[in-house]
């Protein structure tokens, strides 16, 4: 499409969302889920062409911010005791525990890696061998297969020295305690995570909590689009799971990709930052594979970690607050020097509002 | 973090690997997981790994209801 066409589309949906929504009087309010789609939806501007009634609050759906400050803590503790090379995705260097973060480690003579692919850990495990490699495993649905696979072929290879420090974390045990809350009208979902699980994963969102969802594209027009059918889902009081991006995502999502995930990981609890201890929500190494884990191989005393006070990351990641409520936002807490973890990823979505602004 | 980005199956060159283009940048991604990719098409890249592979006809209708959507603007803007 032209340029000038996209931004007639862009009217016409905007336009339609204005129409749908002047039929209520209340506040319509839906949660994008998913970091990349915080981070498509302040580039793009699109709250500027939302009526008055209708707000978008971003979710937990952005890994590196709903990674607590311990995981950070333990991945230090080994770094520095076990004199492991950490091998990780750029997002987390910066990410502040509780004495620093992994570019601190860095600074202060440890080895800290940057991998475009968790495959390449494999590598980096053959060329310091015998140097323990810790994978820092952070990720949603997404990346979890790229994971169990690297480690599938770390196996088959016999790779000795590749260890991974798994925080993995599920999307449906969060959203079915978010889909609770009575203020939230509809869910705008992931599409790269619905490419794994599939759109029909989500029909519990309509069954149980007559809640409807879209699952949206990244592009400012995949976003309108998927935003105008739950606008009209809230409105009608018809709620269902609309899948808007078709052009990548199956009903079913990719099965072959589960089976990976299925062979080397096993249903956990997971400890999310805003949302504490859901149980079910993340993923532990089984059977052959749990030689992986890091946290196993080289245990540590982490102490607890305190977060400061004063930020909110926690009321913001769960769509409960929006960062300008936020005391130390802009002022002691910016992109270049952050406190919490939405601010340091460039999906967190104090991140967004610092650098898009509110709209 | 789940960004994933389309390209191009220029090449399978072996069990599970295959050569994708994006604009003249040539990447070997994982194919573990998409099995039923073939040379031509375009496939959804995450850290590596082809996830999905994009569905021409999908793509198709979508840019159809957008060129609807605009050609109604686009008369309205005329009135």
């Amino acid at each position: 499409m032209n340029p000038a066409d996209e931004s007639r589309t862009a009217k016409a949906l905007a336009q339609e969302i204005g129409e749908i929504c002047s039929k209520t009087s209340g506040p319509l309010r839906f949660m994008e889920v998913c970091g990349t789609h915080t981070m498509a939806v302040h580039a793009a501007g699109l709250k500027s062409l939302f009526p008055d009634n209708l707000f978008l609050v971003s979710g937990p759906g952005c890994p590196v911010c709903v990674t607590e400050k311990r995981f950070i803590d333990e991945a230090m503790l080994i770094g520095q005791q076990h004199d492991a090379c950490m091998a990780t995705f750029g997002d987390l260097v910066r990410v502040p525990g509780s004495f620093g973060s992994l570019a601190t480690f860095r600074s202060e003579g440890g080895t800290v890696r940057v991998v475009y692919s968790p495959m390449d850990a494999i590598d980096i495990a053959a060329a310091v061998s015998p140097r323990p490699v810790v994978f820092l495993g952070v990720g949603f649905e997404t990346t979890i297969p790229t994971i169990a696979a690297t480690l599938k072929t770390a196996l088959a290879r016999g790779t000795e020295n590749l260890f991974v420090l798994p925080a993995f974390k599920t999307i449906h045990p969060p959203l079915r305690i978010l889909a609770a809350k009575e203020d939230l009208h509809g869910f705008l979902l992931p599409g790269h995570v619905s490419a794994i699980i599939g759109s029909d994963s989500y029909e519990y969102l309509v069954r149980d909590f007559r809640k409807p969802g879209a699952v949206a594209g990244f592009e400012a027009l995949d976003i309108l689009l998927a935003l105008r059918d739950l606008v009209r889902m809230a409105v009608d009081k018809s709620p269902a799971i609309i899948n808007d991006y078709k052009r990548v995502v199956r009903s079913e999502g990719n099965p072959v990709a589960r089976a990976v995930v299925d062979e080397v990981f096993e249903v956990s609890d997971a400890s999310w930052r805003g949302l504490g201890l859901i149980p079910g929500s993340g993923l532990a190494l089984k059977g052959p594979y749990a030689r992986f884990d890091a946290a196993k191989s080289f245990p540590v005393e982490v102490p607890e970690a305190k977060d400061d006070p004063r930020c909110l990351c926690a009321a913001i990641l769960t769509g409960a607050k929006t960062p300008d409520r936020c005391g130390l936002f802009g002022k002691e807490c910016t992109p270049e020097d952050p406190v919490g973890p939405c601010m340091v990823s460039s999906e967190g979505t104090c991140a967004a509002y610092y650098k898009y602004g509110a709209a | 973090m789940c960004l994933a980005v389309p390209m191009k199956l220029i090449e399978i060159t072996g069990k599970g690997t295959g050569k994708v283009d994006s604009g003249g940048v040539k990447t070997d991604v994982s194919l573990m997981m998409i099995p039923h990719a073939r040379v031509g098409d375009y496939i959804i890249i995450h850290a590596g790994f082809g996830i999905e592979v994009l569905n021409p006809e999908e793509a198709e209708i979508r840019l159809d209801i957008f060129r609807e959507l605009a050609a109604a603007t686009a008369r309205l803007e005329e009135t």
